[in-house]
């Protein structure tokens, strides 16, 4: 999806503001907001690609202007207002009303650690080889699918140079189509390939500017 | 935002979909434990031993492991050497991706939409917006982290320090340089 989250390249947005006193959180919200985030994702009722699809489809106005743990939160109502987990009704009120959906998986205090540390892990085995190899020269599609996809927009259609593989890892185009568990878990070639400056921006750009980009194998074709 | 995101907990623990002690456990993990001074041990030790930094750069998902940091958001790891020639940077343009088993939950900055638009397009004006200056022949590769392999920059390590211990190495090293905001 061509959204707002997509910033690459955008203008305007002003300098960088660095806090005087960096605080992790800056407000007790946060850290709840955060750690339920987190705790929720291993409820297994979605992946980390609906997850980031449901942030990303935010209307665009609330996405800019809502600090980034807010974000979060509003995706994660989305996500459970889309599986039933939850009703508009309690989340208002904090209330149960209706009875909960069956999980697989509720993170208690004594399992954190461990699923902190295991995390999870994308790469999968592939059997087919890879289409391209370190050194060829490749272009980024020029697409622009409806659905989540990881191919930003800045590099559509421009050619860089393939400098490293990755095996196979999990699609996250194709990982979001069932949106509940059992999920489609396409597995494809993941590149990282690097691009000139002046490729993506111009004449006017920084020659001494390169830009990477991690790109599964469906995002590229081969460039002569 | 404090009103929603209490009533939100409330519900949800209410329902069983989350246990109070996990979120507790998860917010003191990341407010006490996991950090950039565990990046700062994994770039020490690479400045002090060459076999390690070559491990590193070789495979930085199983020689960080070595040190104990591995897990959520550090699945895949990849280590970006800085030289007189080179100077990397790590941005999320499309999000806010970012290494948490070694550098902890990223700073205000690097989620916002400044350094996600800007990175990619005038990397060298975003480091003049944290006071650095690089030479024009050094090369800038920004590092769009697109996918689920999270970047750890390896700092040039300061001249001068060579009788420093590791642990004295690592308190030399700041998250930003890691990140490729900052030199040391």
């Amino acid at each position: 999806m061509n959204g707002v989250h997509d910033m690459g390249g955008q203008q305007g947005f002003g300098p960088v503001l660095l806090e005087e006193k960096e605080a992790l959180f800056h407000a007790h919200w946060e850290s709840r907001a955060m750690a339920i985030t987190v705790a929720m994702g291993a409820s297994g009722q979605w992946n980390i690609d609906l997850s980031r699809a449901a942030r990303e489809s935010l209307p665009p106005a609330i996405y800019l202007s809502s600090n980034y743990y807010e974000i979060w939160i509003r995706a994660l109502e989305k996500l459970m207002l889309e599986r039933g987990m939850v009703t508009q009704a309690e989340l208002a009120s904090g209330q149960q009303t209706t009875p909960p959906v069956q999980v697989s998986k509720v993170l208690t205090g004594d399992t954190v650690d461990a699923a902190l540390k295991a995390g999870s892990p994308t790469e999968r085995s592939i059997d087919q080889p890879a289409l391209f190899k370190v050194g060829q020269k490749v272009r980024a599609r020029n697409m622009h699918p409806q659905g989540h996809t990881r191919l930003p927009r800045y590099v559509r259609g421009h050619v860089g140079t393939v400098i490293s593989l990755h095996g196979g890892h999990v699609f996250p185009d194709g990982h979001t189509l069932h949106a509940s568990p059992p999920f489609n878990v396409p597995v494809q070639w993941l590149y990282t390939v690097v691009f000139d400056g002046p490729t993506l921006w111009g004449e006017h750009s920084d020659p001494t500017l390169e830009v990477t980009v991690d790109a599964w194998e469906s995002y590229l074709e081969a460039a002569v | 935002m404090e009103v929603r995101v209490r009533a939100l907990e409330t519900l949800l623990i209410q329902k069983g979909y989350i246990d109070p002690a996990a979120i507790d456990r998860i917010i003191e993990t990341y407010e006490t434990e996991v950090g950039p001074h565990n990046g700062a041990q994994v770039v020490a030790k690479a400045w002090a031993e060459p076999e390690f930094k070559a491990w590193l750069l070789k495979d930085a998902t199983a020689a960080i492991a070595s040190l104990g940091f591995t897990g959520r958001q550090g699945e895949h790891m990849v280590a970006l050497e800085n030289t007189s020639e080179q100077h990397n940077m790590v941005v999320c343009t499309l999000c806010s991706c970012y290494p948490w088993p070694v550098l902890g939950l990223p700073p205000v900055w690097y989620k916002s939409a400044a350094y996600r638009s800007r990175t990619v397009l005038e990397p060298r004006k975003v480091l003049a917006d944290f006071g650095v200056t690089l030479p024009e022949s050094t090369r800038i590769r920004v590092w769009d982290s697109t996918a689920e392999l999270r970047y750890l920059v390896l700092p040039k390590r300061p001249d001068g320090t060579e009788h420093l211990s590791q642990a004295e190495l690592a308190s030399l090293v700041s998250r930003d340089a890691m990140i490729g905001t900052a030199l040391a």
